[in-house]
C-alpha cells in the first residue's frame, strides 16, 4: 500500500476525524482528531493491510514565534503538535505519521496543560517517549500509566522545550541565570 | 635548618608541618566520579599512559570518606548538583576540589540555552583548582593536581598565622616529547613517514 492509500483506509473507516497531509511532504503523515486517536492507532496496528507494529517516537512540537516582529510572517499560528512515527515488521519498510494538532493551553487558559490520549495501551514504547513529551514539551496523556517527568527533577517547573519558556532563576540553592 | 647535614646518612631533618604536608599531597586519593565525557579523559590520565599514580594521585576510591580530592570531570546538570554537593560533604577535611573542563568551570557550550546544568560548578562546592578544555587533555589535568599540590605544600595547620601570598608552583604536568616528535618539523617528517608506511603495499 502506498501513504494514499493507507490515508485513504483510514479515511474510509474514520471519516472526518482523519484529514490528509501534505501531498509533497516527505514522511507521508495524516492529522488524526485527539479523541479517536487510540481507535486509529489500534486499527493501524491490527489491521492485516497496515499492520504497523512499531512506534519509533513521540515527538512533540511547539509552533511559537517569540519575535512579535517575525510572528506576522511565521507561516503558522501558535500550536502544539505531537508526531507519532510508525513502521512496520510485517511491510518492511512501510513507514507513516500520525499529528495530533493541540492548542498551546488546553481551553486557552495559560498554565493548563492541553491532553492527547494515551497510546501506551498500543505501543508499549509509548510509555516513556509519553513521559518525555510531558517533560520537555507539556502535553498531558490521559491514561497514561506512570505519568511523571523521566529527565528532569520530580519538583521541576516549566516545561523547557516550549518556546516562551524562562530559565529558573535558582534551583535548590544553585543560581541558574 | 642549622641541623641539616649533622647526622650521619640516611637522616633528614624538617618540620612536622612539613612533613605532613609531603605526606599529604603525596597521597592525594581522588574519588571514583565521573559525570561526562570528561570523565574518559580523567580515566586515560589514570591510566599507564600518562599515569597519575606517579604523583600518589592513583588510588580512585569508591567512597567519598577515603577520599582527599574531587576531581568534578563533566557536566553537572541541576539534578546532580544537589548529589554532588552532598558527597562534597562526606568527604573529610582536609578536601580540595579541581573543576574538570569547560562545563565544571562555567557551563560550557550549555551556558546559553542549558535550561539543565549548573553554570559552573563553583556554585555548588567550592573549587581549589580550575582545569580549563573541552576536554582538558591528561597533561593538564596533572598540571591542575600539581596546582593542587601546591596549595597542599603551604597549608600551616600546626603552626598559627596560616599561609600568606599565593601558592608557588613547584612542577609542571608538561611532558618530555620523544626526539622524533621535538619540534614541529621534526614531527611533521614523522607523521608523513608513518603514513607513506600505514599505505598498503602495491601487489
Amino acid at each position: 500500500m502506498t501513504p494514499a492509500d493507507i490515508t485513504a483506509a483510514l479515511q474510509e473507516r474514520f471519516g472526518a476525524a482523519v484529514t490528509p497531509g501534505l501531498a509533497t511532504a516527505l514522511d507521508p503523515f495524516v492529522t488524526v482528531e485527539p479523541g479517536r486517536l487510540v481507535e486509529v492507532c489500534t486499527f493501524l496496528r491490527d489491521d492485516p493491510r497496515l499492520r504497523f507494529e512499531m512506534l519509533n517516537d513521540v515527538s512533540g512540537v511547539d509552533y511559537l514565534e517569540t519575535d512579535p516582529k517575525k510572528a506576522a510572517k511565521a507561516g503558522f499560528d501558535p500550536h502544539l503538535e505531537v508526531v507519532y512515527h510508525l513502521s512496520s515488521f510485517t511491510h518492511p519498510g512501510r513507514r507513516f505519521t500520525l499529528k495530533v494538532v493541540l492548542p498551546r493551553w488546553k481551553d486557552g487558559t495559560p498554565g493548563e496543560l492541553p491532553e492527547v490520549p494515551s497510546v501506551a495501551g498500543v505501543w508499549r514504547t509509548a510509555d516513556w517517549q509519553e513521559r518525555e513529551v510531558y517533560d520537555l514539551v507539556g502535553v498531558r496523556f490521559p491514561g497514561h500509566p506512570d505519568p511523571r517527568r523521566i529527565l528532569l527533577a520530580d519538583d521541576w517547573e516549566g516545561h523547557p522545550l516550549r518556546k516562551d519558556y524562562e530559565f529558573p532563576l535558582e534551583y535548590h540553592g544553585v543560581r541558574c541565570r | 635548618m642549622l641541623l641539616e647535614n649533622r647526622f650521619e646518612d640516611g637522616f633528614v631533618v624538617t618540620s612536622l608541618e612539613q612533613a605532613i604536608n609531603w605526606g599529604r599531597e603525596s597521597s592525594l586519593w581522588p574519588m571514583t566520579f565521573g559525570l561526562a565525557c570528561c570523565a574518559i579523559e580523567m580515566m586515560a590520565t589514570g591510566a599507564g599512559r600518562y599515569d597519575i599514580d606517579r604523583f600518589g594521585a592513583g588510588a580512585f576510591r569508591a567512597t567519598p570518606r577515603q577520599a582527599d580530592l574531587m576531581i568534578v570531570a563533566g557536566t553537572v546538570n541541576l539534578k546532580m548538583a544537589d548529589r554532588v554537593r552532598r558527597l562534597y560533604h562526606q568527604m573529610p577535611d582536609p578536601k580540595f576540589v579541581i573543576a574538570m573542563g569547560a562545563c565544571t568551570c562555567g557551563g560550557g557550550p550549555y551556558y546559553k540555552y542549558g535550561y539543565n546544568v549548573a553554570k559552573g560548578v563553583d556554585l555548588v562546592v567550592p573549587v581549589d583548582v580550575y582545569v580549563p578544555g573541552c576536554p582538558p587533555r591528561p597533561e593538564a589535568l596533572l598540571e591542575g593536581l600539581m596546582r593542587v599540590q601546591d596549595k597542599v605544600r603551604r597549608m600551616k595547620d600546626l603552626t598559627k598565622g596560616g599561609a600568606e601570598g599565593p601558592p608557588v608552583p613547584a612542577r609542571t604536568g608538561a611532558v618530555l616529547l620523544p626526539d622524533e616528535l621535538a619540534t614541529p618539523e621534526k614531527a611533521l617528517a614523522f607523521v608523513t613517514e608513518t603514513k607513506e608506511r600505514a599505505k598498503p603495499a602495491k601487489a
